[in-house]
């Protein structure tokens, strides 16, 4: 489209954005419209990770598919792992013990607070604060040197088993836990002084990428970037599973939807979901881990959905079942494929550079994205 | 005293040896071992820079830095050029050959003619122009053409889009710049930088000036495309700005000429506003070098602390911040020179 602009022509450049380029978060790719600087169109362009896990799972026995939704948002493997085991009980109808069920928070609320460091450093990072990186990186190890202890991976859990857990506790991990906890406030404050307070990046935030409450519901939008929007809306607080019933624990909401909020309320998250961690410790009952499940899983007929707030948004899993051993279809919602869909609108009108920071704001994992 | 004139002597040294030769023969060997000199000052400087910009950005981040290669990891950055050495030089298929081969090389010149009016010492001044300090400024300016040569000729997006960010901010930045060392020239009287730095023998300007050095570093931090005015080669959008497509040694070129010009415009800063070579105890080029060093350390450290701006904010703050806050400071300045004159001398 050229466009007479006194005696200039000016033209419109389409800019090909990814799947190979720094700050596009994985392999994302959009085709980006430019009029000069601003974005005028955006095409997202997905795919590039695709394992068809889904039709994966048609294959795999119930328990054979866990290793597999740590490969969804490998960022938060404890909250796939939940998401998935959780619907199989659900179908199964078992009692799951008291302190698999405690265990099970304690490692999802970490998982939840490694997934928000990990957005943090990098919206720091695609501002080009890259000082700011460091600290939540580095406490963000320790979450995964606790990972480590407790089931000798780091990044690719699968620590939930169907009834339970995996592995107790080992000696030491709850100390070395306090001792996270307690310095979690640190690497808050660091973060603030950094770059929350920063001007430039307020003035690079604040009021960009704007995602008014109307449209984020339109679209689906769930998690962080909801309640940035202005919803308190926590499937936690609004239809507990598990034992989340038993915390007491605020949803942070804030109100302008820009990438700015989107930034804070992580940091928010990450102060409430620690303080659930700390009542999950107290609580902590002893007794078994896992409770007695059949070593063939064979599922009734039928089908089942359900949905745990993961750490980008609703995670839901619909599994249907023929009576076999195996799934006869699972899908997974994603909330990061859902929350990607506004991105274009959110962006346009806006430069290259607010758009860096939308991807960032909107905190996708291509991972989930594309399954 | 030894210390202080071993540059010096080196230079007059030659010129005995010179003494019975023609005089352009004179001209030209003096004026080959001055480029040697700037040469080896540049390369030196840029090569450890580059190690020096790591570790701060280590130590600011808790981090080690470079630590494998020699004592401290100190030949770190020799080992990065000899890997940029033998790297493929791929010139891509619709880019424009020759003004795509010839830009790494271009923008070396200006980065080099620079050094031709710095002070670097008592009497150690390549060319001491009676205009250095508007040289200074012309010649520095000349290298965004290099810069566009290679966005343009690449051909690709990207580099497009970065050397037209590098050409805007060129344009709005070098009037600021300009404006706040205007200050600094009405109070000395001349353009010469010899003069200027022999006119802060009792007083450094930066007190006399503040406002213009504090504009004069933000412009300047603009000039060279340093954090948080690095918009050319924003990374996080443009991947590399205009040297998206270059590789090995022309790639190492553009880059060793960042850290040259960011030498050279700190060098600028402290003939400007620090009092030059002026010190006690020490010879004077080491107090150059010292002061020097210190600018480049807050440099960096601005670097590594500050988020990058965003294009628009960057020219709007220059054009309705910085420039009238520029031509403000002209103003004071010069009734200030006024009444001093009057309380001084009695008149006008």
């Amino acid at each position: 489209m050229a466009e007479k602009n006194g005696n200039l022509r000016t033209e419109e450049i389409q800019l090909n954005m990814g799947p190979q380029h720094p700050s596009t978060h994985g392999v994302y790719r959009a085709l980006l419209t430019l009029d000069g600087e601003r974005v005028v169109g955006v095409e997202n362009i997905i795919g590039y990770l695709h394992r068809g896990i889904e039709k994966l799972a048609e294959d795999r026995t119930y328990t054979q598919f866990i290793p597999y939704t740590d490969r969804l948002d490998y960022l938060a493997g404890m909250l796939n792992n939940l998401g998935y085991v959780q619907t199989v009980e659900k179908m199964m109808d078992i009692e799951i013990p008291e302190r698999a069920e405690y265990l099970r928070v304690i490692m999802a609320e970490l998982s939840r607070i490694a997934s928000h460091m990990i957005m943090i450093a990098s919206m720091a990072l695609d501002v080009s604060g890259w000082t700011a990186w460091f600290p939540p990186f580095r406490e963000r190890e320790r979450i995964l040197d606790l990972f480590e202890m407790v089931c000798g991976s780091r990044l690719t859990l699968s620590y939930m088993r169907i009834g339970g857990v995996a592995n107790d506790i080992p000696e030491g991990f709850l100390p070395n836990l306090e001792k996270f906890l307690n310095d979690l406030p640190r690497m808050i404050d660091e973060v603030n002084g950094l770059i929350t307070g920063n001007e430039i990046f307020k003035a690079r935030c604040q009021g960009v990428g704007k995602l008014d409450l109307d449209t984020a519901i339109a679209y689906g939008v769930t998690g962080p970037n909801l309640r940035a929007s202005g919803l308190p809306f926590d499937l936690r607080k609004a239809k507990p599973y598990g034992i989340y019933d038993r915390f007491e624990f605020d949803v942070p909401t804030l109100n302008n939807g820009d990438s700015y909020d989107r930034f804070v309320i992580r940091l928010l998250e990450i102060e409430q979901s620690a303080k659930i961690i700390r009542q999950a410790i107290s609580n902590l009952p002893d007794g078994p881990i896992k409770a007695k499940v059949p070593r063939v899983i064979k599922l009734p007929k039928g089908e089942v959905y359900h949905q745990i707030e993961g750490a980008k948004g609703i995670l839901g899993f619909y599994l249907v079942s023929d009576g076999g051993t195996k799934p006869y279809r699972l899908h997974i919602h994603s909330p990061s494929f859902v929350n990607l869909g506004v991105l274009p609108l959110i962006s346009i009108g806006e430069t290259v550079q607010d758009f860096v920071v939308n991807i960032a704001s909107i905190d996708i994992v291509l991972g989930e994205v594309d399954r | 005293m030894a210390m202080e004139g071993i540059f010096t002597g080196i230079a007059a040294s030659m010129r005995e040896l010179l003494a019975g030769a023609p005089p352009w023969l004179e001209n030209l060997s003096m004026g080959f071992l001055y480029l040697v000199g700037v040469l080896a000052f540049i390369f030196l400087n840029a090569l450890y820079l580059i190690y020096l910009e790591r570790k701060i950005s280590a130590y600011m981040q808790q981090r080690i830095g470079p630590n494998r290669l020699g004592p401290h990891g100190l030949l770190q950055s020799v080992a990065d050029a000899v890997k940029l050495l033998g790297k493929e030089d791929i010139i891509p298929r619709g880019a424009d050959k020759w003004v795509f081969l010839i830009a790494p090389i271009l923008i070396f010149i200006p980065a080099t003619m620079l050094y031709a009016v710095i002070p670097f010492g008592k009497g150690m001044i390549a060319a001491d122009l009676n205009i250095g300090v508007f040289y200074f400024l012309a010649v520095a300016s000349t290298t965004t053409i290099a810069i566009l040569m290679g966005g343009w000729s690449s051909n690709n997006k990207y580099t497009l889009l970065g050397s037209m960010r590098s050409v805007a901010q060129m344009v709005s930045y070098e009037i600021p710049l300009t404006f706040s060392v205007l200050g600094v020239v009405m109070l000395a009287g001349s353009l010469q930088t010899s003069q200027i730095v022999m006119a802060q023998e009792k007083v450094w300007y930066v007190l006399l000036q503040p406002v213009a050095f504090i504009i004069f570093f933000i412009a300047a931090t603009a000039e060279v495309n340093r954090a948080p005015f690095d918009l050319v080669e924003g990374e996080q959008e443009l991947i590399a700005g205009p040297y998206t497509e270059y590789t090995g040694m022309r790639f190492a070129l553009f880059y060793s000429s960042e850290y040259a010009n960011l030498v050279s415009v700190s060098a600028l800063a402290v003939t400007l506003f620090l009092g030059g070579w002026h010190g006690p105890w020490l010879p004077s080029w080491l107090w150059f070098v010292i002061k020097l060093y210190i600018m480049i350390f807050i440099f960096m450290w601005v670097r590594w602390t500050f988020p990058r701006i965003r294009i628009d904010h960057l020219l709007s703050f220059n054009w309705k911040v910085l420039l009238p806050l520029s031509l403000a400071n002209i103003l004071v300045t010069g009734v200030g020179i006024k009444i001093y004159q009057l309380l001084t001398l009695g008149r006008w």
